[in-house]
């Protein structure tokens, strides 16, 4: 009691504390890097004003325990679960609270075992590996099978809910998957859905929002899209949505890779003629319209 | 008798906080830290029993410490020592091996006489 009174005329000054810890700069690059995903960087936002609180706490000597930093990411594939885990890395790092902040992603492969007494050492040993940062575990729900008793998975659960309540200033620890299978997973382990103190809900893209994406990965990759590619795309997406295996970004990813592809071999086949340097990064209509997506929905609306 | 073998043997025991800095300082070089424990510590006793697998791509300190103590508990009266081994090509060997636990009471060494061939004495160390 008394210490407090005696720093309270000390002025707290949060905005510095803020600046001293570089914080902005992540959150500058989350915000532009990142299209769209408004609730999860609200939620970062908030994390990161909390984990600055709890600092300033500490400073004036208010008891503060180790805050749970363990989170759980849920969203579609492709929508930026492991990107936000390497950037949340960098941000607990740079507030204190995890002290080297690499990300060592793991799955299932690399916990479980293959034979009894196997799963222990090899979780084990993992863990190890990502102390002082954050492990970042894909598809968690793999870890649990119900449908055979004997499996492996739940040891490596058990041991990694122990040393997430025993190391929890060496280790931050991040699961990541699908929505509903995450529900079932944390529905059959309480005790770790309890642990985790963040439950990160990523939403799917919108098509302007994958229309963004697109010409950001477009700008990274130095091409560009005539005004009819634009179109082509727009309309693509459209398309590509509405069909099973729609993986958000990552498709939109691997959609403008074959467009690549497309267009290197459309300029390789009027090769005779000359080139220029506009040629070799613009996109054309006929390398996206070449996609078969855009056959398969016809096909589809004709039967 | 204390044992003096490896780093830091004259100085007094390395408190914890010590030795996770000096294994701190091995990971920055991206030394590959491992753990060994031993009853024999004869000075030609070059390999002492491995503590598990040799730690590779570790970070933080924080990861060697669990085993450290995982070893103390397991061998309360062995002597522990860490290892710390640089893979560089043209080095691969140890580049630094300190003790972090001794049994409670070191024995020390005895000198043993023993007759050769032709009446010759011969002399040698027992831990």
């Amino acid at each position: 009691m008394n210490a407090v009174s005696e720093s309270r005329p000390q002025a707290l000054d949060l905005e510095a504390a803020f600046r001293e810890s570089h914080v902005a700069e992540v959150l500058d690059k989350l915000g532009s890097e990142l299209v769209g995903l408004t609730p999860v960087k609200s939620r970062i936002r908030d994390i990161c004003a909390l984990l600055l609180v709890e600092t300033l706490r500490r400073r004036v000597g208010l008891s503060t325990q180790a805050p749970s930093l363990h989170m759980s990411f849920t969203g579609n594939p492709g929508t930026g679960k492991t990107t936000v885990a390497w950037r949340m890395a960098e941000i607990l790092h740079r507030l204190g609270y995890v002290r080297k902040g690499h990300l060592v992603a793991v799955t299932r492969d690399d916990l479980v075992g293959q034979y009894i007494g196997h799963t222990a050492p090899k979780t084990r040993e993992v863990l190890k590996r990502a102390m002082g940062g954050v492990l970042f575990i894909d598809e968690a729900y793999y870890l649990y099978r119900p449908e055979n008793e004997r499996d492996y998975g739940q040891e490596a659960i058990e041991i990694l809910l122990q040393e997430m309540e025993n190391h929890r200033d060496d280790l931050v620890v991040i699961l990541a998957g699908y929505k509903d299978r995450m529900d079932r997973f944390f529905g059959s382990n309480p005790g770790l859905s309890s642990r985790m103190a963040h439950h990160i809900d990523f939403p799917d893209y919108t098509p302007a929002e994958l229309l963004d994406i697109a010409q950001l990965m477009l700008r990274q990759m130095q091409y560009t899209l005539s005004a009819e590619a634009l179109a082509a795309l727009r309309e693509y997406i459209e398309r590509r949505r509405s069909l099973p295996s729609f993986a958000n970004a990552r498709s939109i990813r691997n959609a403008l890779d074959r467009a690549r592809l497309r267009q290197a071999s459309r300029l390789f086949g009027q090769r005779g003629s000359a080139l220029c340097a506009n040629d070799l990064v613009t996109l054309e209509a006929a390398d996206i319209r070449a996609s078969r997506v855009f056959g398969e929905v016809e096909r589809e609306a004709q039967a | 008798m204390r044992l003096t073998q490896g780093t830091f043997s004259f100085l007094p025991d390395l408190s914890d906080a010590q030795i996770g800095a000096q294994i701190e300082y091995c990971l920055e070089q991206g030394w590959a830290v491992s753990i060994e424990y031993t009853d024999d510590p004869h000075p030609r006793n070059t390999y002492w029993e491995m503590f598990g697998m040799p730690m590779f791509d570790l970070r933080d300190a924080a990861g060697v410490m669990q085993e450290v103590s995982a070893c103390r508990r397991t061998f309360p009266n062995h002597y522990v020592k860490v290892n710390a081994f640089d893979a560089t090509r043209g080095v691969e060997s140890l580049r630094l091996s300190f003790i972090v636990a001794r049994p409670q009471e070191e024995p020390g060494f005895s000198l043993i006489r023993e007759e050769g061939p032709g009446r010759q004495m011969r002399y040698t160390l027992r831990s």
